[in-house]
């Protein structure tokens, strides 16, 4: 499903933040990232995304070569991958259901569709009720799970998530780490980058270790 | 990934409701962009106004314009032509020709004959001319020709083109003067028009500008969850819509009051000329043109801030 065929990416006037970076996720695989701060993980991730390209080497997602995307064809890109982000990155000025339903105004769904989807969404990460509030009301982890309703409300395929437990407390940890587990179970593709190695031991998935740029193991 | 071309039949499907969703988000960010407007009356309203002024100086400037060459088209003053004839030409011959050239107009023949004892009786030097051999004065036909300013001149070149026709005055000049005033009041609505429309988009495009920095975070997070250019652009164009249209109708607001405020003043100038003037206001056809400007103009200048601007958003 994700695949790095010899990546480097080296930003400008900086060393190398990934080099020659090769590795495979197979569908329906879930999969952690860890690795020191600075070792790669936010870059690998934005390489899926295409928030950053390549500088030598080919990333595929879904046997599509990003290479061969143009600017055009991005937001089709970003459609396709649900991401979540340390910093939730949700616009304040918007209800919970606004934020949750972003996604699928932006892929032009019917009013009563997507009112349908976010309520689903948001009973799955269990905020019903929630969706008339505005952000600023919630709980870091609440906020952290409205974030993850919104990531996978258009149901994609591959799901990314970059430090999603970063602030929270261990037990709200574990049930984030709990839900993407179960989005996992129904298919989605997860790719996470945490460098909360303690929260991750217990949990059976593989992992991908990143030193200064280098899959170590 | 999932295949994401879909079959044709597929297509076909999806179209009406995808269209359907099309034209609702297109309603839902007008009424929202219009809300947002609404939520920061006063320096939108500022906003508007300026693009309005901006709108009402030369529109305004060419009102003035249509109502002086209203003036000049339909004088009614009836200027008077001088036809010097030469001095071999048999005076009533041209007479008929001129009627056939001026029909409907008054014609008069001034024979050097009258016109001899005519001078003679008003200026007192009766005797000294009575005793000239020879007339030295010539033949005159006087014409008071019917219709506009242009019509009489193409009638006086046609007039002077005539054999035994030595010469042809007109008192009109100053309907000539003012015609050419006119017209160079034309050239200059035109040009300040552009000037303040290159204003208004630039002022249009700025005020996006800062809306969009406004906005930055929210543009941030609908590029990552895949919103497309045209999305993203979508609401800053209606923006551009609803200030140029602000705009237009402050401006009509504004040039229906001026109108009101001059009219009276302006009615005891030209009916000193003209008994029969009726001021040229706003008509529903300059609303409907400015109005189509405003929009125009909203739309042009997002569109140029909104395509300098959005690129250097990107998600880091
Ligand atoms: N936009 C950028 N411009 C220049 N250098 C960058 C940029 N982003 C990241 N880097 C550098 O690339 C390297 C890898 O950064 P990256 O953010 O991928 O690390 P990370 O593993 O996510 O770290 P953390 O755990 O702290 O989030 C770092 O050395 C960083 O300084
Ligand atoms: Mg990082």
């Amino acid at each position: 499903m994700i695949r790095f065929d010899a990546v480097s990416k080296r930003y400008p006037g900086g060393r190398d933040a990934l080099s020659d970076v090769s590795f495979e996720i197979a569908e329906r695989q879930m999969v952690f990232l860890t690795g020191h701060s600075g070792a790669g993980k936010s870059t690998l991730l934005k390489l899926i995304m295409l928030m950053e390209r390549p500088s030598r080497g080919q990333v595929f997602v879904g046997g599509q070569n990003l290479a061969r995307l143009g600017r055009r064809q991005i937001p089709g890109l970003r459609r396709q991958v649900g991401v979540v982000f340390q910093n939730h990155q949700l616009l304040f000025d918007r209800t919970v259901y606004d934020n949750v339903a972003l996604p699928l105004l932006i892929a032009g769904l019917g009013q009563k569709e997507t009112g349908r989807r976010v309520r689903a969404a948001l009973s799955k990460v269990g905020l019903s009720g929630k969706e008339g509030q505005l952000p600023i009301a919630l709980s870091g982890g609440e906020q952290q799970r409205v974030g993850i309703a919104r990531a996978v409300v258009n149901k994609p395929p591959v799901l990314l998530a970059d430090e999603p437990t970063g602030n929270l407390d261990p037990v709200l940890s574990r049930e984030i780490m709990a839900l993407f587990g179960e989005f996992n179970q129904v298919g989605v593709t997860v790719l996470i980058a945490t460098h909360d190695l303690e929260l991750i031991e217990e949990i059976d998935h593989p992992k991908m270790q990143l030193s200064a740029g280098r899959v170590v193991s | 990934m999932t295949d994401r071309k879909p079959t044709p039949g597929a297509t076909r499907q999806q179209l009406r409701p995808g269209l359907r969703s099309w034209l609702v988000h297109h309603r839902s960010v007008a009424l929202q962009t219009l809300k947002d407007i609404a939520d920061q009356g006063l320096a939108n309203f500022l906003s508007c106004l300026v693009i309005g002024i901006a709108m009402a100086l030369p529109t305004l400037f060419y009102l003035t314009l249509i109502n002086v060459a209203q003036v000049s088209e339909r004088w009614d003053g009836q200027p008077r032509l001088s036809l010097y004839l030469s001095a071999g030409a048999k005076p009533t011959a041209v007479l008929a020709k001129v009627s056939g050239l001026a029909a409907g107009s008054d014609v008069d023949l001034i024979s050097s004959e009258d016109a001899l004892m005519q001078f003679a009786s008003s200026s007192g030097f009766s005797d000294v001319l009575l005793a000239l051999d020879d007339n030295p004065l010539p033949s005159v036909i006087e014409v008071r020709p019917e219709g506009s300013v242009r019509e009489v001149g193409l009638l006086i070149e046609e007039l002077s083109r005539l054999t035994d026709v030595d010469d042809v005055t007109a008192d009109i000049a100053w309907i000539e003067r003012l015609n050419a005033l006119v017209q160079f009041g034309e050239y200059l609505v035109i040009v300040v028009g552009l000037l303040l429309a290159f204003g208004v988009t630039l002022s249009i495009g700025n005020t996006i500008r800062l809306s969009i920095e406004n906005r930055r975070a929210e543009i941030l997070v609908v590029k990552l969850v895949g919103g497309t250019d045209a999305f993203v652009r979508r609401p800053f164009l209606y923006l551009g819509l609803w200030y140029g249209l602000g705009g237009a109708v402050l401006c009509c607001l504004m040039l229906w009051g001026s109108m009101l405020l001059l009219q009276a003043p302006l009615h005891v100038l030209i009916a000193s000329y003209e008994a029969s003037f009726s001021l040229r206001g706003l008509m529903v056809a300059d609303v409907a043109a400015l109005v189509l400007i405003g929009v125009v103009l909203g739309i042009m200048g997002a569109s140029l801030s909104v395509g300098r601007h959005l690129r250097k958003i990107e998600p880091q």
